[in-house]
């Protein structure tokens, strides 16, 4: 068997492998109001249909009644659901039972948690066969190792015993398409299948797709990424607020998308935008202050001359620094390595230098385990290097010892991916502000001690933190899990800011977020960066988002940086083969 | 690679030895000292206890011969000594060795325990499948339920079953009697507060697992409710519930002094509670000792049961990249 080999069985397709009319889908009190209101599309055997939106857009909640699966609480009604030829309005439980996974399959995203972690991939994916087909345990295990290998799974012997965190990114994310696959049902359902992968998995997830359509299924995929769907997708449907605003073929929407919505979201997308261009309208940037950015340039002539604001926000803790007025941060020969479980070695950073030019921002590129976080770590002096140094200010940081680093902490901020683990669960967003402007080492003191006016400044200044990130005073006494990913995220960079920090890290600051989310967020950053004088290390493993962010790039592998230079130089002319490939994966709006 | 693996595991095992030895040691030595703390005197609970008449011709013979005549710390030397050779010594009040003496105790309460275990992991299954997914009413009902049985106190659980049952019912035995009907009210006793514990956490992952995208995953794939429980959910359940089996058995044999002491029943716990009624430091150490060594290989096997039904392997703390 080769990987060549056909994904499908030859078993009969119908030619129009979903109907959905007028699909409404409510949740809570009938009174509410409906998460999805009146949708209607067609996939035909061979098609992919993407249908795209942010997130409370209802495109989960359209791809899940799909399969009978919108949730126990969930009132479905349609005119018409036809699967497979069959109607499957008002299907019994059992009924649906005996249809998922035969006339549909469900891919969804991150493949580590849709796979049961303590089960081997190879019952995962015979659980399909054993519930539907009367084949026996060797036929079983012969299906599914047909099917391994047909979605590229290298080896399939070596690895059908093995469970979902013992394999890549890749290969669980094929893995789970196999298991959709294995009864080589007429319709796939992948929900966001590529999200959270690295740009050269997510390419390769989708060639995959790309040949289960060609073989004749039909796929309905669902995004908020129109850069990922525009390679697959033959027909996109744009919803909004449980609507369809826009419909039409991929070049269609893509080249000329008339609704706003679809506007918005074409133009949330990083990849070839210039640095400094506006990714979201400025209303949406700091809804809560709109003076504050009513007037300036959308896009400054050249990024690298910025104009300071006429009337800063905040006053900065030095002087507003003109780009290469000296260094913010330097790294010179950095080395890292850890121990693994079982004595193995691992090379997390190996001879890591670059240089942060003051006022500008570096971003560090690179995959799943190329070392980026430790070296985020590592620059906030947070992990002790091997070897090696990190220079904060052309002065000595990471080889002071942490009782004299603590002084000069202020100077640094961190923003970090996962925001909502790095919050006090119990802490409400002022508390965390708060705490964030008088400091650890006072936040334990007695509040009565601080003078009312002392207090006074602190609410003044929370209050400012919020106005520069652009959240409303109104979610001052809400707590973080009860913001949208967003809002935490703005929160998230208002602590980052309270220490009025020179030097900003951010790891993978908006990777949790849509695009059009991710859109706000980096124009926000590109905003304070201006108005603050801030240096920013932007890490991430998106390399649509550091192309427009960065004024310089370092491309990380292996532990090592394997190119470095401007964003125009790396990203128009890559040296290094690696760069090359990463650059071929990104997905573009075609 | 597989020379590294073997003396990785090499390492744990002597680690987990060393580990076992250091809880023995202190274990004899609190129990040592604590048990001198008790006010009186040794001796005279040797010929009898505080209430005889002896001659203080006969308290120096019995110190002489047992030693107690020495400093604290030598006898405290003495008693590691024999302890490190197997000797746990003579029983001061039952004039024998109190080797056979416990180990022939042992297995009365291991029974008990052993059985209350089980029985509580029965109860908590049972609680915690009914009441998850069920909705708001069931989660509240089960989680109710749970605290309730965790705070109940065994001294009054089993009086309140031997009021009800064989008071005013008369149907089970109010002290414990050979065939297994007397054992009901003893098991009972201990299981219930425990099963409390092991819903509560039971529970709680498997509304976890529940919510999982892997359980999204079998449904789509056709999964019945009953094939998502069994063949997904209550694994990942049961897991923090292995886990805290090893204090739970501990828990229990505490549980056991008090219950075999109410309900009259042969065991550790009861001969625990007369040797210090009596200042028989021997038992008690002996006691203490042997209770310490089936706590550690209860660890082990729930170590080992835990490997077993999470067959993934342990990640160590330094995590590199992202």
């Amino acid at each position: 068997m080769t990987p060549a080999d056909q994904l499908t069985t030859g078993r009969p397709r119908p030619e129009v492998a979903l109907t959905v009319q007028n699909l409404r889908v409510g949740f809570g009190a009938p009174s509410a109001e409906d998460a999805v209101r009146g949708v209607s599309f067609e996939v035909r055997a061979g098609e992919c249909l993407a249908i795209v939106g942010e997130s409370g857009s209802g495109k989960s909640v359209t791809a899940r009644s799909i399969l009978g699966l919108a949730g126990a609480g969930a009132r479905v009604r349609a005119d018409e659901l036809t699967l497979a030829g069959e109607s499957v309005l008002g299907l019994t439980e059992p009924a649906w039972r005996r249809r998922r996974g035969r006339d549909v399959g469900l891919v969804l995203q991150d493949a580590l948690a849709s796979l049961d972690p303590l089960r081997p991939i190879h019952r995962e994916i015979g659980d399909s066969l054993r519930l539907h087909t009367r084949l026996d345990a060797t036929e079983r295990s012969r299906r599914v190792l047909e099917v391994l290998d047909a979605v590229g799974l290298p080896d399939p012997h070596l690895y059908a015993g093995r469970r979902s965190g013992e394999l890549s990114g890749g290969q669980r994310q094929r893995a789970l398409i196999a298991a959709a696959l294995v009864l080589d049902p007429p319709l796939l359902v992948a929900d966001e299948p590529t999200t959270a992968l690295d740009v050269t998995v997510q390419a390769q997830v989708l060639t995959l797709l790309q040949r289960v359509r060609s073989e004749g299924t039909a796929i309905v995929l669902i995004s908020h990424d129109l850069a990922v769907v525009s390679r697959i997708a033959d027909r996109i449907v744009v919803m909004h607020d449980g609507r369809i605003v826009e419909t039409g073929t991929t070049a269609e929407v893509l080249g000329n998308g008339r609704h706003s919505e679809t506007r918005r979201m074409l133009a949330a997308v990083p990849v070839d935008k210039p640095r400094g261009a506006r990714l979201a309208p400025a209303t949406e940037t700091r809804p809560a202050g709109p003076a504050l950015v009513a007037d300036r340039p959308a896009v400054p002539a050249d990024p690298r001359n910025r104009a300071t604001p006429a009337v800063p926000l905040v006053a900065p803790a030095a002087p507003p620094a003109t780009p290469g007025a000296g260094l913010a941060l330097e790294a010179v020969g950095l080395s890292k390595t850890f121990r693994g479980p079982h004595g193995t070695i691992h090379q997390a950073v190996d001879n890591v230098s670059f240089r942060l030019q003051r006022g500008s921002t570096l971003g560090i590129v690179g995959e799943s385990g190329s070392g980026k976080t430790t070296t985020a770590r590592l620059a906030l002096a947070l992990t002790a290097a091997d070897a090696g140094e990190v220079r904060l200010l052309n002065e000595p940081w990471s080889t002071l010892p942490e009782r004299d680093r603590r002084a000069r902490r202020p100077l640094m901020g961190a923003v970090y991916q996962d925001v909502l683990a790095s919050f006090d669960p119990r802490l409400n967003v002022r508390e965390i502000l708060q705490q964030a402007v008088t400091g650890p080492a006072s936040a334990g003191r007695a509040r009565g001690r601080r003078s009312s006016a002392a207090r006074r400044g602190e609410a003044a200044r929370v209050g400012s933190l919020l106005d520069e990130v652009g959240l409303a005073s109104g979610l001052l006494e809400r707590r973080p899990a009860d913001l949208s990913g967003g809002q935490r995220q703005r929160v998230g960079i208002a602590r980052a800011l309270a220490s009025r920090p020179q030097v900003l890290i951010c790891d993978e600051p908006v990777s949790a977020l849509d695009v059009s989310v991710q859109a706000q967020v980096l124009d926000l950053l590109d905003e304070l960066q201006r108005e603050l004088s801030l240096s920013l290390l932007f890490i991430s493993h998106d390399l649509g988002v550091i192309q427009h962010v960065s004024d310089e790039v370092a491309v990380m592998h292996d532990g090592r940086i394997v190119e470095t230079g401007t964003a125009a130089e790396v990203f128009t002319a890559p040296a290094h083969p690696y760069t090359r490939a990463l650059l071929a994966a990104v997905p573009r709006l075609i | 690679m597989a020379d590294q693996l073997t003396r990785a595991r090499l390492g744990g095992l002597g680690r987990r030895l060393a580990g076992a030895v250091f809880v023995l040691w202190a274990v004899a030595t609190v129990t040592f000292f604590a048990v001198r703390m008790i006010p009186g005197d040794p001796a005279e609970a040797i010929l009898g206890g505080p209430g005889s008449q002896t001659s203080p011709e006969a308290l120096a013979a019995v110190r002489a011969e047992y030693g107690l005549d020495q400093p604290l710390l030598l006898q405290y030397l003495h008693q590691l000594g024999r302890l490190a050779t197997g000797d746990l010594g003579q029983s001061y009040a039952l004039n024998m060795d109190v080797g056979p003496l416990v180990v022939s105790q042992l297995g009365g309460t291991l029974v008990l325990a052993l059985l209350s275990l089980t029985v509580a992991w029965l109860i908590a299954l049972l609680l915690a499948t009914w009441s998850t997914g069920r909705g708001r009413l069931a989660r509240q009902i089960g989680s109710g339920l749970e605290i309730v049985a965790a705070a109940l106190p065994h001294f009054w659980l089993a009086t309140t079953l031997i009021v009800v049952f064989s008071i005013w019912w008369g149907v089970l035995p109010p002290i414990s009697t050979a065939d297994a009907r007397g054992l009901v009210l003893p098991v009972v006793t201990l299981a219930i507060p425990l099963a409390g514990f092991l819903g509560q956490v039971m529970r709680e992952s498997l509304t976890a697992a529940l919510e999982s995208p892997f359980v999204l995953s079998a449904r789509a794939r056709g999964e019945s409710e009953r094939g998502v429980l069994w063949r997904h959910a209550l694994r990942h359940a049961a897991l923090p519930a292995i886990g805290l089996s090893g204090w739970a058995f501990g828990s229990l044999i505490s549980g056991a002094v008090v219950v075999e002491t109410i309900f009259a029943r042969p065991g550790l716990g009861r001969t625990l509670l007369n040797a210090v009624t009596v200042r028989d430091v021997p038992v008690v150490i002996g006691v203490v000792m042997i209770v310490a060594l089936v706590y550690i290989l209860m660890t082990v096997l729930t170590d080992l049961a835990s490997r077993l039904a999470d067959p993934r392997p342990t990640t160590s703390g330094t995590g590199a990249g992202a």
